[in-house]
């Protein structure tokens, strides 16, 4: 019987669905706490009984990263791989994998101060979107119209603790309709394809923002689109986010390593754990 | 199973199928738990951990 391991640090609906579906198809599966877990250099692979293959589900995505850094260490199978896990957890790396591969992906400045953020908005001009290099659910993520909010938010990111946060991340604010497409892609498959709108109030499409799923249709272009950016990256189980620009088409914007899929499970027929599980069986075995 | 909240008191009800690491909320005053553990007589809260900027997926 295939042992699985799903390693979260905080139990969303997506962790226990592949809990209860792993239950259903009779594997030995089993959650592990991240944050209960201490590994050393001479730790070894037989000191855990994690089986298999391990889903890494962490929330943090440095804990999940790290902590995929050790197991793969001790030779543990993970899913997200600690490469997969570094490129797409950072905007900025992911956009240079994207941007590498010729993938269509909207235009991007990097900068590495104040003056730099400053010098690369006034080249790229007023809208611009600022984000943070790490992070999900649209958080930190702002529209900046003018050189005044540049200012006050280069301001805000220069006086905040963290290094990272003066690494500036700028890209063009894309002319799309107020929806994204999330693709999930599995094992070199998109399994499904949803719209998210924006709700009301909101420019964001992020469902954790309050943004509303609807079913979209996989087409030749975006199946093509969607799994070169999975390959550019690595491949596995990836979120792949998308933007209809409304001349030059779909662009990828972002991938997800710990894809959430509560959204697109409710309007998809597809069994996205199911599939995720049949993925983590055929590498287990392999 | 009913358990008392560490914050407020009031009851906060954990479902028969609930496992260790769900994330509880008390319907009176918001706070977040996690179940620590849980027997069939038991169930153990730890205060659940605050978003952190590198959460998400």
């Amino acid at each position: 019987m295939v042992e699985i391991c799903i390693i979260y640090d905080k139990l969303r609906f997506e962790e226990r669905a592949l809990y209860d579906k792993a239950i259903k198809k009779n594997l030995n599966a089993q959650l592990i706490d991240a944050k209960n877990l201490i590994l050393s250099t001479s730790s070894r692979k037989s000191d855990l009984q994690f089986g298999g293959i391990l889903l890494q589900r962490t929330v943090s995505y440095f804990r999940g990263l790290y902590l995929t850094s050790c197991l793969e260490f001790l030779g543990y199978k993970v899913i997200n791989n600690f490469n997969v896990g570094e490129i797409c957890g950072n905007k900025l790396v992911t956009s240079l994998h994207l941007a590498k591969h010729h993938i269509p992906t909207p235009e991007t400045g990097f900068a590495f101060s104040a003056e730099g953020a400053r010098k690369m908005l006034n080249k790229m001009g007023y809208p611009a979107v600022l984000k943070p290099l790490i992070g999900s659910w649209g958080r930190g993520v702002f529209p900046i119209r003018d050189e005044e909010t540049a200012n006050i938010l280069v301001e805000t990111r220069e006086e905040n603790g963290n290094a990272l946060s003066r690494i500036y991340y700028i890209q063009e604010m894309v002319e799309r309709p107020p929806r994204d497409v999330r693709c999930i892609v599995v094992d070199d498959n998109v399994i499904t394809a949803i719209y998210r709108y924006s709700p009301g109030n909101e420019w964001r499409t992020n469902v954790a923002m309050g943004g509303k799923a609807e079913k979209a249709t996989i087409t030749n272009e975006l199946e093509d689109i969607v799994l070169r950016a999975a390959r550019s990256v690595g491949g596995g189980i990836l979120g792949v986010d998308l933007m209809e620009d409304r001349s030059r088409g779909l662009l990828v914007h972002e991938i997800n390593n710990t894809v959430e899929f509560r959204g697109a499970q409710d309007v998809s027929e597809v069994d996205i754990a199911d599939a995720i599980l049949d993925y983590a069986i055929k590498i287990a075995k392999s | 199973m009913k358990i008392e909240c560490k914050d407020c008191g009031a009851e906060i009800n954990a479902p028969d199928d609930a496992v260790v690491g769900e994330i509880l909320t008390c319907p009176d005053c918001g706070a977040d738990f996690e179940i620590a553990s849980k027997t069939e007589e038991r169930v153990e809260l730890k205060p659940a951990e605050s978003i952190g900027e590198d959460w998400g997926q």
